[in-house]
């Protein structure tokens, strides 16, 4: 998280976890229990149960949704040790954070960074809250891998801009109270006339067309803007700016996708699964030995993954800066997601391969959505391959046609 | 490629043009939209064709061209994902002509070779592939068992189905329910419930009639999943050569001609494995390996092939608007229909003796 932690010395890790157990105890309805959807931020708002609403609002008022946030924004201004001690505890009562999205991901540590405090304020405390939806207006027809190629105008007129042009892709936009955009404010200069504006959903001239994706859900759309007024006060940074702060939100971007990663965490081991299905011979030995060999191989490269991570948080901490190896860990994470939803596939078989009816279980129908979703996470938030231009550029110096 | 004889070109060719014509990917769209399994028009065109009657012997109506030539029949369809029972049934026909009595082939082939008759496999029982074995079972000419992802078996007015001790022939009716199984790739599957139900041994094929049968399964399926390798690898290629991101083609970034240079690599490399495949069930030279090598093949590169050509594509490889996805959801069933690459690679050591 870009933000300092506003750490409380006088708070003992033990003492704290205990104030962490009574708060669940008070106020996690039992009925949600291992309810948490990890597809939930693509699948759109469903109407949100009483119990539901509670359990966001408790978490939302202590603004442990957001727990390392600074508290005078209504995060919950934990130190990392302590936001680890919640997880912890929240993982054994199977509770889940009710607050997401790509404010909580995305917007709001770039905002903490680069913001004014009128814009920090006005926006930071309803995303701790769970209130407010953002979505991504970055994309563009003929600006995916070349994102600086954007074209969305957003024209001067004194006190404020008039925005017309196409956005694509627009995950959840359909749902979204607010977008962050990527416009251009000059034509003359390719990443210097880049600007990083909000922009309401429900303003006039915005509009929105669903697109359906291969897993049969429609979560994200075109988003089209036709002379769209936007107050100069929505801008953030300065004007040209867009192009480094909008770089900076897509590293966020990429450490929650890696990350994507952390819901697979509390999932269920392979093997267990593994087990179930498929039963073990008489020395407890999976019976399908292929399968064994590469569930074995999976489990090794993931938690190699995870050894990465931490090695890079820890590298980070002592450089004071970002670490070069946290470049591999999208890459490295996005694929090992895609690669733990195809074996599922081969162990459960057919059952794997449910689209919808009778015949199969509600968490095999998931894992379907999910490993078509999943296709997704070597495309977006830079594409693998832009990734490896970025490590083959950047850290390795293998430029173009030296 | 194989080299072909005249007629095989030529029937090629015809299945080519009909594809293309008749049963383009966008007409699979439209059934799938309508929630119907296959066009029963086209099918009917197939069978007016003579497609459905390719491996079957003349004497009982069909025109015994052989595997080669209805494996490219079938990797034409599987290119524009044609939506038919033409696989199934033809497995059933050879199932008959395999181990069927005179009279059996009399009574069934004719219609199964015309396709006024849908055959299918029903062999499996969970819900992955184990193998020539079964629960299922027969007393006093009666038979008992339930068949997991029947393929096209709400089309099928016949059952091939696996029993504990050989191989039987089922009609629909009485005995016999249905239940559908709707998987991704949005085609006619279904569990197939006999409760007692009147069954005919087919039994004067070899004693391995089973694995014969799996094999014929193994190589055809292969040949689906050929061209719909092939036809995954044509469109990403041509995406590559008219996107354009950073002022040029997407194709001229050597990172992309480099990948497309390996899978195509790998797609040469299994159709020489499916046409070997096809090549061993024309002359009964060591089928069974051959049958491996076709599937296990098919399998991996089909499997890596929809992979990238989903993620080629970028977005608009996630949408239901493009048709990669298809391919992506199609590959999952047949790679996991008569053998996974585990289950594969175990049968291939087996075979091999160790
Ligand atoms: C599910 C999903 C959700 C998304 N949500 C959002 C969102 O909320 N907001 C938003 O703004 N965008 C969103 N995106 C868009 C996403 O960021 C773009 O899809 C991505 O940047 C790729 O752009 P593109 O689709 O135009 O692919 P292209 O840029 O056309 O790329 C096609 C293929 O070529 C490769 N390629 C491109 N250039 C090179 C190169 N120089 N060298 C080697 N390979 C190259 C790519 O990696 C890719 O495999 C979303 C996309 C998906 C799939």
């Amino acid at each position: 998280m870009a933000t300092a932690a506003e750490t409380r010395p006088e708070d003992d890790l033990e003492t704290f976890r205990g104030e962490v157990k009574a708060f669940l105890k008070a106020n996690f309805p039992d009925e949600l229990k291992g309810k948490g959807n990890a597809l939930r931020s693509v699948e759109g708002p469903t109407e949100e149960t009483e119990a539901e609403k509670a359990w966001r609002v408790a978490m939302g008022s202590r603004g442990w949704g957001t727990p390392t946030w600074p508290k005078q924004y209504g995060g919950g201004g934990l130190s990392k040790k302590q936001a680890r001690v919640l997880e912890q505890e929240m993982a054994v009562a199977a509770a889940w954070n009710p607050i997401g999205g790509m404010g909580v991901m995305m917007f709001g540590p770039t905002l903490l960074e680069y913001g004014n405090e009128t814009q920090k304020q006005e926006h930071i405390p309803p995303i701790c809250r769970g209130e407010i939806r953002w979505c991504q207006g970055y994309s563009e027809p003929n600006a995916g891998s070349d994102l600086a190629n954007l074209q969305t105008f957003a024209e001067d007129r004194g006190d404020h801009y008039v925005v017309n042009g196409q956005k694509t892709w627009t995950s959840g936009g359909q749902w979204a109270d607010k977008c962050f955009c990527l416009v251009r404010t000059d034509r003359s200069d390719k990443h210097t006339g880049i600007s990083f504006l909000l922009i309401d959903m429900d303003a006039p001239g915005v509009e929105v067309r669903p697109i359906q994706m291969i897993s049969g859900m429609s979560p994200f759309c075109e988003t089209f803007f036709t002379d769209v007024q936007v107050p100069k006060e929505n801008l953030v940074g300065k004007e040209g700016q867009g192009w480094t702060i909008g770089k900076r939100l897509l590293q966020h971007e990429r450490t929650n996708i890696s990350g994507g990663g952390a819901s697979m965490l509390n999932a269920q081991p392979l093997s267990k699964i593994a087990k179930d299905y498929l039963g073990t011979d008489e020395n407890g030995q999976l019976v399908d030995a292929d399968l064994r060999g590469r569930i074995a191989d999976y489990e090794i490269a993931w938690n190699t993954f995870l050894l990465t991570a931490r090695r890079a948080i820890e590298e980070s901490k002592a450089q004071g800066g970002v670490s070069e190896i946290s470049s591999i860990l999208k890459n490295v994470g996005s694929k090992l997601g895609q690669q733990r939803a195809e074996l599922l596939i081969e162990i459960m078989g057919f059952r794997g391969l449910g689209w919808e009816g009778e015949g199969f279980r509600q968490k095999e129908l998931e894992h379907v959505r999910g490993w078509l979703f999943g296709k997704a996470t070597t495309i977006y938030g830079g594409s693998t391959e832009i990734q490896n231009n970025i490590i083959a550029k950047r850290i390795l110096g293998m430029l173009d046609h030296q | 490629m194989a080299v072909l004889y005249e007629e095989q070109s030529m029937l090629r060719d015809m299945a080519r043009e009909w594809a293309v014509n008749e049963s383009p990917v966008n007409a699979w769209r439209k059934v799938r939209d309508a929630g119907l399994d296959f066009d029963a028009s086209k099918w009917a065109e197939m069978g007016q064709m003579g497609w459905a009657g390719i491996i079957v012997p003349e004497e009982f109506g069909g025109t015994d061209f052989g595997w080669m030539s209805l494996g490219l029949v079938v990797e034409e369809l599987g290119k524009t994902l044609t939506a038919s029972p033409l696989v199934a049934s033809s497995l059933a026909a050879s199932a008959i002509a395999l181990g069927g009595s005179q009279a059996q082939k009399e009574k069934y082939l004719p219609q199964l070779a015309s396709g006024e008759l849908i055959g299918t496999l029903a062999f499996d029982e969970g819900s992955r592939h184990r193998g020539a074995v079964a629960e299922a079972s027969v007393l006093g000419g009666k038979l008992s068992g339930t068949k997991s992802f029947v393929h096209e078996a709400n089309g099928a007015g016949l059952f091939v189905v696996l029993a504990s001790d050989g191989v039987y022939l089922v009609e629909k009716g009485e005995g016999v329910s249905v239940s559908d199984r709707e998987l991704v790739d949005r085609r006619d599957h279904a569990e197939v419930t006999f409760a007692s139900a009147p069954a005919e041994k087919l039994a004067d094929g070899s004693d391995n009639l089973a694995d014969e049968i799996l094999d014929r399964a193994r190589i055809l399926t292969a040949a689906e999943m050929l061209g719909m390798a092939q036809y995954v690898f044509d469109t990403t290629l041509a995406y590559l050569k008219q996107r354009v991101q950073f002022n040029q083609v997407l194709s001229t970034f050597q990172a992309l001609q480099h990948r497309m240079a390996g899978l195509y690599t790998d797609l040469e490399l299994m159709r020489t494995a499916v046409e070997a495949g096809l090549t061993a069930l024309d002359t009964g030279f060591k089928v069974p390996e051959a049958a491996c090598l076709a599937k296990a093949r098919s399998n991996d590169v089909l499997h890596l092939m929809s992979r990238e050509g989903v993620q080629l594509h970028g977005g608009v490889g996630m949408t239901d608007e493009y048709d990669v996805g298809f391919y992506l959801k199609r590959a999952r069933v047949l790679e996991a229909s008569w053998g996974g690459s585990g289950f594969l690679k175990d049968r291939h050591a087996k075979l091999n003796g160790y």
